[in-house]
């Protein structure tokens, strides 16, 4: 048969073998005189394994990974023989930059780092400054944030229960969380103008008190969301499927859990009764009738029910907090922290010499450090601050939860199948933007 | 330890067990000083133990600072989470802070808790100027440490020694222009712009496997016994 | 500049000599194309929450022909890029832009995505023009919903006015060979000083 126009002739320097005598893919270019000739691979791209084990790239770009998070799998067949994480697709350097602003243009940093819980971030920034700056914050405020955490609590639990349920073939639960995201983001657009990223407290107070209308409609998100969770529950709890898939995965012993730092649900469900609120109290959380949910496996399955108890008992604290909300002021009275109102500002000059002095100078702290960490969702959330005395930090360290209960994927997932590394992935419930900051 | 009550029924774990039912209940700590506050009980243990490697004792703001000698730190946190009266079993974060003034040392902070006895303690360790960045690793102590002391690597040049992999972390392997989080890094880093652009984008994504990735295959041997025994065997699990 | 031409962007004039079958044939294949944009969300921070709720069920993306989100690029016509993008991650994007077919069009979702937002730092790509070509920039920080579908629609009136008659609209918009980036880096270094933005009004013209 004759030759087509298309057939190549080239000649190998390779004998298209490789050592163990297979045929051997070798990349083949085109050069400018339109000859094919052959590429060298680039080194480091193929390790010669010894054929066994497959070696694949999860990420940074995937749905399922939640974020830029580049997992590498060696796989034999389905199952999972090694996993390397790689972070700092999502690095943004927020620590460097901590260090050229004053501590109330630092709050909407702390919205944009864990950014399903930026209410949650503002009030655990806001107690490290005042710790550091030695202020005592009004009774008010106290309650007030303590409703901005458990919102927060609430919006990001949603946030980890939708796309988990996608992650695990379930959709419409997606849908249904998401609809109750609406209903908190409406609330805190009242508040505070802003959906997702808050820059709710100040310093020594917040952004702003609570409008009018606010407790009608937090009275009613609180009789109504219990509801949807159920609604959930009914679906997917007892489900063949989804118990199916859960069950057994990424199982992480107390002791093992305790040793790698891991916090919040994820050392819960392990069976250790540890949860800031309780144990190193702020806010007042110790006169809040709350329990803590611990599970008995530390597997997948039990991190899921210890996030959905925690939905309902964070409804329970946001229904005692409303109803104790008590009257006053909501900033502290100190001029040094506080902006004055606008309308005093524009017109007495005392208050206008405040206002330029904060704003250009900003309030200055003593020299001293402050480390408070707060039960964010994912976990220990904790700022670490140092001060020199001047305006900016020295020093302003995030302690990411969801970092350090990341580190333990290559525990949790050596041994399992690749679907399996996707629902142990979603059980930890990362947010990149904390874990690369 | 998880323990399973004769009933078959399950106890948790509980922080604050070591403190017994007597103790009270933990509040919110209000109206801290500045400076001179109560320091953690662990304190004079430790200089009983230790003696002069503890060199300086703080207490700001409520919080107890221990600033110890470099070179006994892993001595210190070994037996800090070893001693059953300390039990200092949680770690909560390794940094390190570098101050403006160059006259001051370069401090490395360890956050530890000890959940037994609901305690949170700062360790710091001074390195002065000139020396050499170098701490003894506490991933042998703590697994948690692992990243953290990476991340410390990756942002201040901080060498932990007897750490197992000691990467950039954040940043990508050959990253060029230092250590970001050093005073003496610009904010916008040392290149420009396009100089940055065109460096990271020269940086083959696919091209960064660490050296355990490419001796993959040889780690089959240092896996654990049951688990190279049912991969061998082609036993499945959580199905 | 070294790039290659950038497509018309002036209106097509109707008294031109293209023949009534060929915009009868270009408005139907336009609709169909703006109705059914598969959006790739290249989702890394925020933005990606705001663009997931803009596809949830108050704002519905759906109705916008955005049913069916494609994970893979090479299934997808629409790269969102919503959040910020670190050095780190720009190799990524390029290879992701690279990866997707031919007719793709970009949105630059959020400040970050368009002009590095409020990283101005050594670790944040100041806007990803210089490595993939934007057609649409929706500011915001993070937009809201109705921005993003404001964007989107503008995309769609973009992508109405296509003529099939101008063959570059489809070439593979490539950057420059020496210097691997879509503008020079001369501008790259002056928009990005201290405020270079605000003194550098607008970037479309560059």
């Amino acid at each position: 048969m004759a030759t087509t126009k298309r057939t190549v002739e080239v000649e190998l320097s390779t004998s298209g073998l490789d050592a163990q005598g297979r045929p051997q893919r070798v990349p083949l270019a085109v050069d400018e005189g339109g000859n094919v000739v052959t590429m060298e691979a680039p080194p480091g791209i193929e390790p010669d394994l010894s054929g066994e084990h497959m070696l694949i790239n999860l990420g940074p770009q995937h749905p399922a990974t939640h974020g830029v998070l580049r997992l590498v799998l060696e796989l034999d067949g389905e199952t999972v023989v090694r996993c390397i994480p790689h972070v700092g697709y999502l690095h943004c350097g927020f620590e460097k930059i901590g260090e050229y602003r004053q501590y109330n243009q630092i709050i909407p940093w702390t919205d944009r780092e864990d950014y399903l819980n930026s209410p949650g971030n503002n009030v655990a920034f806001a107690l490290g400054a005042e710790r550091l700056f030695g202020i005592e914050i009004t009774e008010r405020c106290k309650v007030l944030r303590v409703i901005a955490c458990e919102l927060s609590r609430i919006i990001s639990h949603l946030v980890w229960l939708g796309t988990t349920c996608i992650d695990i073939g379930a959709f419409t639960p997606f849908l249904w969380a998401f609809q109750q995201r609406e209903e908190v983001y409406e609330m805190l657009e009242m508040w505070i103008g802003a959906r997702l990223t808050t820059s709710l407290t100040r310093v020594g107070g917040m952004g702003a008190d609570i409008p009018d209308g606010f407790l009608e409609k937090l009275s009613a998100f609180v009789r109504g969301f219990p509801k949807v969770v159920d609604e959930i529950d009914r679906v997917i709890t007892r489900n063949g499927i989804w118990v199916g898939r859960t069950v057994g995965l990424g199982v992480m012993s107390p002791e093992e859990a305790v040793n790698y730092g891991l916090s919040g649900p994820m050392v819960r469900a392990s069976g250790v009764a540890y949860d800031l609120r309780k144990d190193f109290p702020y806010l007042d959380y110790e006169t809040y009738d709350f329990e803590v949910p611990v599970g008995t496996n530390g597997d997948v399955y039990d991190r899921f029910l210890v996030r959905m108890e925690e939905l309902r008992q964070s409804t329970r604290i946001l229904d005692q907090a409303m109803k104790r909300l008590p009257d006053g002021p909501v900033n502290v009275d100190d001029h040094r922290v506080i902006l004055p109102p606008k309308s005093k500002a524009t017109s007495d000059m005392e208050s206008m010499i405040h206002h330029f002095k904060q704003v250009m100078e900003g309030p200055r702290p003593p020299i001293g450090e402050s480390y408070v960490a707060v039960e964010s969702p994912k976990g220990e959330k904790g700022y670490y601050m140092v001060s020199d005395g001047s305006s900016k930090p020295v020093r302003w360290r995030i302690r990411p939860p969801s970092f350090v209960n990341l580190s333990a994927i290559p525990r949790m997932v050596e041994g399992h199948l690749l679907s399996d590394v996707i629902a142990i992935n979603a059980s930890i419930d990362i947010v990149m933007g904390e874990i690369d900051r | 330890m998880t323990e399973v009550n004769n009933d078959g029924s399950f106890a948790p774990v509980v922080a604050g067990s070591a403190l017994g039912v007597d103790a009270p209940a933990p509040v919110t700590p209000k109206n801290l000083p500045h400076r001179g506050g109560e320091p953690n009980p662990s304190v004079d243990a430790m200089r009983r133990q230790f003696g002069a490697a503890v060199r300086r004792v703080d207490v700001v703001w409520g919080e107890t600072t221990v600033v110890i000698d470099p070179a006994r730190v892993h001595d210190v946190i070994r037996w800090l989470h070893d001693n059953p009266l300390e039990r200092y079993d949680y770690l909560s974060d390794i940094t390190a802070v570098e101050f403006r003034d160059l006259e001051q040392p370069l401090e490395l902070v360890w956050h530890l808790r000890s959940l037994p006895y609901r305690r949170f303690l700062r360790v710091k360790a001074l390195i002065a100027r000139g020396a050499p960045l170098e701490v003894p690793t506490v991933w042998d102590i703590y697994k948690g440490a692992d990243w953290l002391e990476r991340e410390c690597y990756d942002m201040f040049g901080i060498r932990f020694i007897g750490h197992p992999d000691l990467r950039r972390l954040l940043m990508w392997e050959q990253y060029a222009e230092g250590f970001p989080l050093r005073k003496d890094f610009p904010l916008r880093g040392r290149f420009s712009r396009s100089e940055q652009l065109r460096q990271a984008l020269a940086a083959n994504p696919e091209a960064r496997y660490s050296k355990d990735e490419l001796s993959i295959a040889e780690a089959f041997e240092d896996l654990p016994a049951d688990m190279r025994r049912r991969l061998t065997t082609g036993e499945r699990t959580g199905e | 500049m070294g790039l290659s031409p950038r497509p018309e962007s002036r209106l097509v004039e109707t008294t031109s000599n293209e023949p009534w079958i060929t915009t009868k044939l270009d408005a139907f294949v336009n609709w169909g194309r703006k109705n059914s944009l598969w959006p790739m969300p290249f989702g890394t921070a925020c933005c990606a929450i705001e663009f997931m709720a803009t596809a949830a069920s108050k704002y519905d993306l759906a109705r916008f022909g955005m049913e069916r989100q494609a994970f893979s690029p090479r299934q997808a016509d629409l790269l969102i890029c919503a959040g910020r993008v670190p050095f780190k991650l720009a190799p990524v994007l390029r290879r992701i832009w690279q990866q997707m077919p031919q007719p793709k069009w970009c949105i630059s979702m959020g400040a970050c995505a368009s002009t590095g937002g409020m990283f101005d730092n050594y670790a944040v790509v100041q806007g990803i023009d210089s490595i993939i070509p934007v057609d649409v920039y929706v500011p915001g920080c993070p937009p809201r919903p109705e921005g993003l579908l404001y964007g989107i629609m503008m995309l769609q009136k973009k992508v109405e006015n296509e003529r099939s008659s101008d063959k570059s609209l489809r070439n593979e918009m490539e950057p420059d060979p020496e210097t691997q980036l879509y503008i020079p880096p001369s501008v790259i270094d002056e928009v990005s000083e201290p405020f270079g933005n605000s003194i550098h009004q607008t970037r479309s013209g560059l």
